[in-house]
């Protein structure tokens, strides 16, 4: 069902269902419906799923096992100091959870993923897998021509994998229908942050984590259907607080815990989660060479995060800063995965550059499967109260 | 009561003498008008910093000193205070804390603000966000060089020309703008024959592991036999001496079916396990860790940390004909960089090229790009080799991560394992 008779609580329900689907019995069907379909699966942060999507296949992103799942084998595979996502994923991948699955994708995050690259080709030799390095050098003589050579080698990959050529019109179809992803995922992103009490984050979040599941013009639609539902909801306006949580652009936390912070008095009218869909910030050219204009996209405007290199020390965590301002948070929670190198070896140039511009802030460590909310009510409550007494 | 001195060889008294000289070159920066860079052993461009006249500084080093005098601990603390997190690499921690000590050299003068970060980004992330870090404190130029993983198990042509491009476009004019030296590539090119020679006798020297008595202890010992190389000194006609010197003493044991030297002068020739070892060691408790191998007459005859630093022993040599190029193949060849096939690939190899009876992994809580995986490692190469495998866990240069009872438990437990194995035909290895 689509169109404008479908209520937010229509589309939270297919939405909820993907999410909390760790058989990813959408992807399966999709795949069944045509002969000689294929999926790619895709760790976080950032693939260039325009890719996969012109060769044919479905891309799927394997964010972990969440807190749903036991995880049994997956621990056996990595120590007790390691976070939890590749455990979770290995569990994916011995429980069967992901046999449909035909290539995967580990793009470059930490020596974690990276490795986790490594034990997927041992434990799974006959899975098409890469893992995808994207340039540290902005500069687009230097690893704009790099990037454009891997995404070469990237369609070389997907290609032998399916048999069948990509042409750069197929590229150039997919950026399309990405471009009016990415555009619609910012005006709900926009819409959330001038009327959070209408699209409260754990509905936008199991949003976006469906969409990176699913055929993007299906989630095209969806989300032009969820913004015309979501401004007829009959929701209070409340006297919470408006903030913004960065640090969680990998590991994924419970949705129970962003309850919990919009529980305690929070609106979270920005967040870096499941960054993938937004991590290219404009549209991606639709003419000339495809490959050019993903990486030089890449390079110009996609957005700051722990996995990329700030080349000037200057303006380091000004990136969050200034979307601080722009969605009009009052505050910060720099939630971070346990473990998560990129998240907490950035925090604290991170959070001293959101103290000299007067955001006030509070961290936290989380897993994906944390089960007290407890603490982080408390916190993000007693935060909320602080900017509300004292901001 | 004072630990006793550990007896030195001859090569080590020259290495000792090489660090000095290198501690005393930083620290008197303002005295000689000379440039420092701060930079990372994995990837480190130690002949290209010499054709700028430029001293070599490498905070992972300070950091392994630091732990080798007990002073890490206390510097990791004073990092977290100040917000780092106690999940994160300790070698960071430890640099990042005594900096807020007064930041004083083992030489006892204070370590002077570098240069330049030469950022040489290789097989590790968390050096990207280290000088990040240090960026902000020091307020001078980082010069960043993005060495891509090889992710497939092999190098391509598009990763050597990204480098190479960045060492002609972004690394050296960096570094003739911070030292007012113009390049000199035939200055470059005489470094790298230096290397060459000095990676011949590394190699020569590590090989020897394969000898029964083993002359080296390819961990323990290692570290020092790699110093240089790894170090401030690649390149130099000193590196080029204390190799050769090295060769010597190396050549001397093999002649004389001697073990190495332990710290306690004695020569370690009881030797009953052939070990190969994974992953750094912890230097906090240094002598304590290796004592608890010898002691019980393990020696480890080849080592993957050996070649953090450049895989010698696979065939890489410093190539004065493509310096650039040459370069690149280095930062793109360290270990870990690697993937992990190919790491269980090579430690599989040295199982049973070095008979060993098998494989020892100490994993370090600190350090992901080693120890993510670890495990996986482990059951591929018993799986391969037929040789038992075993994992114990320390850290870098956090003293409250190291457990001397249970290491000692569990090499015990490990030592009686290849007992067994053996017991039921399972080792081709026979002890010296």
């Amino acid at each position: 069902m689509s169109g404008k008779n479908r209520t937010v609580a229509d589309i939270m329900a297919v939405c909820q269902e993907m999410f909390e689907d760790l058989n990813f019995t959408y992807a399966r069907k999709w795949k069944d419906a045509k002969p000689g379909r294929k999926v790619v699966g895709f760790l976080p942060v950032y693939s260039p799923i325009e890719m996969i999507h012109a060769a044919g296949c479905l891309p799927l992103g394997i964010f972990g096992g969440g807190d749903q799942m036991e995880v049994i084998h997956g621990d056996a595979y990595y120590q007790s100091y390691i976070c939890r996502i590749p455990r979770s994923t290995i569990e994916l991948g011995v429980t069967n959870r992901l046999d449909f699955v035909d290539g995967m994708i580990f793009p470059f995050v930490c020596d974690v993923i990276r490795n986790l690259s490594g034990i997927w080709k041992l434990m799974f030799p006959n899975v098409w897998s890469k893992f995808f390095d994207t340039p540290q050098n902005y500069d687009k003589s230097i690893g704009g021509t790099y990037y454009i050579q891997e995404l070469h080698e990237l369609k070389e990959g997907l290609e032998a994998m399916t048999g069948r050529k990509i042409s750069d019109a197929d590229i150039q179809r997919s950026i399309g229908l990405y471009n009016e992803n990415r555009r619609l995922i910012r005006e709900v992103y926009a819409f959330r942050a001038k009327q959070p009490w209408l699209a409260p984050t754990s509905e936008v979040y199991v949003l976006m984590r469906a969409g990176l599941m699913m055929d993007v013009e299906e989630h095209n639609q969806m989300l032009k259907d969820y913004m015309a539902a979501a401004a007829k909801e009959d929701r209070p306006k409340r006297d919470n607080v408006r903030i913004s949580i960065y640090g969680s652009f990998c590991e994924q936390p419970p949705l129970n815990l962003i309850k919990s912070i919009e529980m305690a008095g929070c609106y979270v009218v920005d967040d870096d989660y499941s960054l993938n869909n937004r991590f290219l910030m404009v549209d991606v050219p639709t003419s000339g060479d495809p490959l050019e204009a993903l990486a030089t996209t890449y390079i110009e405007n996609s957005v700051e995060t722990s996995c990329k290199y700030v080349p000037d020390g200057k303006v380091k965590g000004q990136f969050h800063v200034d979307a601080v301002k722009a969605c009009g948070a009052e505050g910060v929670i720099y939630a971070t995965p346990s473990f998560c190198d990129p998240a907490l070896l950035d925090r604290p140039m991170v959070c001293n550059k959101l103290s000299e511009a007067g955001i006030p802030y509070i961290a936290f460590k989380y897993a994906e499967n944390s089960g007290q909310m407890q603490p982080i009510r408390e916190q993000a409550g007693t935060f909320a109260d602080s900017i509300k007494l004292w901001s | 009561m004072s630990k006793p001195e550990a007896i030195k060889e001859a090569s080590m008294e020259m290495q000792k003498a090489m660090i000095a000289r290198n501690y005393d070159a930083i620290t008197s920066k303002h005295e000689t008008g000379r440039k420092v860079s701060s930079t990372f052993v994995p990837g480190n461009l130690n002949e290209l910093l010499m054709c700028f006249d430029i001293v070599n500084n490498l905070p992972e080093i300070n950091a392994i000193q630091a732990g080798m005098r007990k002073a890490s601990g206390g510097y990791i603390m004073e990092a977290e205070k100040s917000g780092h997190s106690e999940d994160v690499c300790t070698y960071v921690k430890a640099d990042i804390g005594q900096m807020s000590k007064g930041n004083i050299a083992p030489n006892g003068k204070p370590y002077p603000n570098p240069d330049v970060l030469m950022l040489s980004y290789t097989g590790c992330y968390t050096f990207m966000k280290w000088f990040e870090l240090l960026r902000e404190e020091y307020k001078c130029p980082t010069l960043m060089l993005h060495v891509p993983y090889e992710g497939d198990g092999h190098s391509t042509k598009n990763m050597r020309d990204y480098i190479v491009k960045q060492l002609k476009e972004v690394v050296i004019p960096g570094l003739e703008q911070v030292s007012g030296v113009k390049f000199d590539i035939d200055r470059l090119r005489q470094y790298l024959r230096n290397s060459a020679k000095a990676e011949d006798n590394l190699v020569w020297c590590l090989e020897q592991g394969k000898n029964k008595p083993s002359p080296i202890d390819a961990y323990f010992g290692g570290v020092y036999y790699i110093g240089p190389i790894f170090t401030a000194f690649r390149g130099t006609e000193d590196a080029v001496t204390y190799y050769e010197m090295l060769r010597k003493e190396v050549q001397g044991r093999v002649e004389n079916h001697q073990g190495p030297l332990t710290p306690e002068g004695t020569y370690f020739n009881d030797q009953k396990y052939r070990l190969i070892v994974e992953g750094p060691p912890n230097w906090t408790n240094f002598r304590e860790f290796w004592k608890m191998f010898y002691d019980e007459g393990a020696i480890v005859v080849a080592s993957s940390y050996t070649k953090v630093g450049g895989l010698y022993d696979q065939g890489f040599r410093h190539d004065p004909d493509n310096p650039l190029e040459s370069l690149a193949d280095y930062c793109l060849g360290c270990y870990t960089n690697l993937n992990l096939p190919t790491r269980v690939d090579l430690l599989a190899k040295y199982v049973e090229e070095y008979e060993a009876d098998g494989l020892l992994i100490n994993s370090i809580k600190s350090c992901n790009s080693f120890s993510a995986g670890q495990l996986m490692i482990m059951k591929e190469v018993e799986r391969r080799t037929g040789r038992p495998g075993a994992f114990i866990e320390t850290d870098l240069v956090d003293p409250r991560y190291f457990s001397a009872a249970n290491v000692k438990n569990r090499l015990e437990s490990y030592f009686q394992m290849i007992e067994q194995k053996r017991r039921g035909g399972g080792s081709k290895t026979v002890a010296a």
